[in-house]
C-alpha cells in the first residue's frame, strides 16, 4: 500500500515544502517564521525518511534523524531563545511589498522548474520530479534574505535554504555521504551561534537590527 | 442522451441545493455560536427570518428604478442556475452539457453585477461603496477560482464538473499535491466571496467595514428575502463545488440507483464538517482591513497559480 503511493506521498510533501516556502515569504511576524520553519524542517525530514524507507537507504535514515534534531527542535529553539532575548517580536520589515515579493518568487518557481526539467529526465531516481521544487525552495529562500532588511529574518531565510540544498541533494542523488552531512549541519550550527553573537553586536552598535546599517562604511 | 436516473437526480439536486441553503447557513451561525460560548439560534432560524420577510411589506425609494425591483430575482436565478451545473449527488446531469466550470464562474460573477448594480441604484451613499468594494473584491476573486478550477480541468482533461467529479471519485485513487495547493486557494476565494470574516464580516452593520450588507441596505420585505436567500445559495453552491474538487466521494456515476441514494446522506455529513470549519476558520481568524484584501486574494491567486504549476511539474 504505501510502497504504492510512497512516490505520490513523496510529491505531496515535496509541495508542501514549496507552500512553506511561499508562506515564509508572506509571513510578517517573526515568532511564525519561526515556527514556519521549524515545520518546513519536520516535513523534510518526513520526506527524508519516507525516501529512506522506499529505497532502503539505511544511511538517510541518519540524515533524516539528523534533520530531525537540529533544523525541528535545536535550530527552533535557539531561534525562540534569542528573540525572547533580544525583544524583537514584531520585527519583519521588507524592502519590497509583501505581494510584489511573491509575484518575484513566482517567476522564481517558473524559472527554476524550467531548469529542473531536463535535469530530472536524466535522473533515475524515484524522487526526480521533486528537484524542480527543491531548486525553487532554495531560491524562494534567497529571494527572503534579499528582501528582508532585518537581520534574523535574513538568518532564517539561509537557514530555510539549507533545508532547500538537503532536500534537491535526496531528491537527485538519495543524498549527501554521512561525512558530507555532518559537516553541512555543523557548519549550519557553528554559524548561528556566531549569527547569534552577531545579533547583539549590530544591536549594541546601531541600537536595531536593521542590515542596512552595515552597508555604511565609515562614520560621518 | 438523456437518461431518467440523470433527470430525477437532475431535480432533486436543484431542490435540495434551494431548501438546503437556508439550512447550512442556519448550521454555520449555530456553530459559531457554540464555538463563541453564545447560546446559538436554532437550526431553523433562517428559515423563520426568510418566512418574516416575505410577509412584510416592501418599501421602496422613490428613485429606484426597475432595475432594483428585478435584481433580487435576477441574482436568485443565477444562483439557482449555478446550484443546477454543480454536481452533488450525481454525475449524470443532463444541464451539465449546458455549462461548464467557466460558465459558472460566469453565472456567479452576473449575480455579483445586479447586487452591485442594485446597490447603486439608489444613489446612497453606502450602497455604491458597498458596491465598489464588493467589485474589488470580485475582480481579485475571479482569478483565482478560474485557476483553482483550471487545475481540476487539467487533471481530468476536462472544463466540466461532471467530468471532473467522475474523475476525481471514480477513477484509481492517485494524490494530486496540486489540489492541496488549489484547496488553499480555494478555500480563500470562498472566503472572500460568501463576504465571510477576514474580508467582511456577515454579521455587521458597522458603517465602515461592511461590504456585502452596505449594497443590500436598501431592501426590504421580500425582496431582503431573495436576497438572502441568494446569499445563503451562493454559500451553498461554494461549498458544492469545494467538496466536487477536493472531496468528491460518495457521488454517484451514471444509472446508479443506489449510489444516488446513498449520496444524499454523504453530502449531508460533508457540508456538516465543511459548515462546522468555516466557523472555525471565522472563529480563528481576523478581520482585515479592507486594503488587505488585495493581499488576501494575491495570496490565494499565486497559490492557484502554483498550483498548476505543481500539476504541470509532478502529475504529468
Amino acid at each position: 500500500m504505501l510502497q504504492h503511493y510512497g512516490p505520490q506521498l513523496i510529491n505531496l510533501l515535496a509541495s508542501l515544502m514549496l507552500l512553506l516556502a511561499f508562506a515564509m515569504l508572506a509571513q510578517r511576524r517573526i515568532m511564525s517564521l519561526i515556527n514556519l520553519f521549524a515545520a518546513q524542517g519536520f516535513t523534510l525530514f518526513l520526506s527524508t525518511a519516507l525516501v529512506a524507507w522506499l529505497t532502503d537507504q539505511s544511511h538517510l535514515y541518519g540524515s533524516a534523524l539528523l534533520t530531525l534534531v537540529l533544523k525541528v527542535i535545536a535550530l527552533p529553539w535557539i531561534l525562540h531563545r534569542l528573540i525572547r532575548r533580544l525583544n524583537v517580536k514584531w520585527d519583519v520589515e521588507t524592502l519590497i511589498n509583501i505581494p510584489s515579493t511573491m509575484l518575484i518568487g513566482i517567476v522564481l518557481v517558473i524559472l527554476a522548474f524550467n531548469l529542473a526539467l531536463p535535469i530530472a529526465l536524466l535522473a533515475g531516481t524515484l524522487t526526480k520530479g521533486t528537484l524542480g521544487i527543491a531548486l525553487a525552495c532554495v531560491l524562494l529562500s534567497f529571494l527572503m534574505m534579499i528582501t528582508r532588511s532585518k537581520a534574523v529574518p535574513q538568518v532564517i531565510g539561509f537557514l530555510s535554504m539549507e533545508n532547500g540544498l538537503f532536500f534537491a541533494a535526496t531528491a537527485a542523488a538519495y543524498g549527501m555521504p554521512m561525512v558530507i552531512e555532518f559537516g553541512i549541519a555543523l557548519d549550519v550550527l557553528v554559524g548561528m551561534v556566531i549569527l547569534g553573537i552577531f545579533f547583539f553586536r549590530i544591536r549594541e552598535r546601531f541600537d536595531s537590527l536593521d542590515t542596512r546599517h552595515l552597508e555604511k562604511l565609515k562614520e560621518h | 442522451m438523456i437518461s431518467l436516473s440523470g433527470v430525477v437526480a437532475q431535480f432533486t439536486e436543484l431542490v435540495l441545493a434551494v431548501l438546503l441553503a437556508p439550512l447550512l447557513t442556519g448550521w454555520v451561525n449555530q456553530c459559531r455560536a457554540w464555538l463563541q460560548n453564545k447560546s446559538a439560534p436554532p437550526l431553523l432560524q433562517p428559515y423563520r427570518m426568510l418566512a418574516k420577510l416575505f410577509q412584510k411589506e416592501v418599501v421602496l425609494a422613490h428613485n429606484a428604478s426597475p432595475l432594483f425591483r428585478a435584481a433580487p430575482y435576477l441574482i436568485f436565478g443565477c444562483l439557482c442556475t449555478a446550484a443546477a451545473i454543480v454536481p452533488t449527488l450525481g454525475t449524470d446531469l443532463p444541464l451539465n452539457a449546458a455549462a461548464d466550470a467557466i460558465a459558472l464562474v460566469g453565472l456567479l460573477a452576473l449575480a455579483r453585477l445586479f447586487t452591485a448594480l442594485a446597490g447603486m441604484d439608489v444613489g446612497t451613499a453606502f450602497g455604491s461603496l458597498g458596491a465598489r468594494r464588493e467589485m474589488l473584491v470580485g475582480f481579485l476573486a475571479e482569478p483565482a477560482l478560474l485557476m483553482v478550477l483550471f487545475t481540476a480541468s487539467l487533471i481530468s482533461n476536462s472544463t466540466s464538473l461532471a467530468t471532473i467529479a467522475e474523475t476525481l471519485a471514480h477513477k484509481e485513487f492517485v494524490i494530486h499535491p496540486s489540489l492541496a495547493f488549489a484547496g488553499i486557494a480555494f478555500t480563500m476565494v470562498s472566503l472572500a466571496e460568501n463576504a465571510r470574516i477576514p474580508v467582511d464580516n456577515p454579521a455587521t452593520h458597522l458603517e465602515l467595514t461592511m461590504i456585502h450588507e452596505a449594497m443590500v441596505l436598501e431592501y426590504s420585505g421580500r425582496h431582503l428575502a431573495m436576497i438572502e436567500w441568494a446569499v445563503s445559495l451562493k454559500l451553498f453552491v461554494y461549498s458544492c463545488i469545494g467538496l466536487v474538487l477536493f472531496l468528491p466521494f460518495g457521488i454517484a456515476g451514471g444509472g446508479d440507483w443506489l449510489g444516488l441514494v446513498l449520496a444524499l446522506p454523504a453530502l449531508l455529513a460533508k457540508l456538516a464538517a465543511g459548515g462546522a470549519l468555516l466557523a472555525l476558520i471565522e472563529m480563528l481568524s481576523a478581520k482585515m482591513r479592507i486594503f488587505r484584501a488585495p493581499e488576501f486574494l494575491g495570496t490565494a491567486f499565486l497559490l492557484a497559480v502554483l498550483a498548476v504549476l505543481v500539476h504541470v511539474l509532478l502529475e504529468r
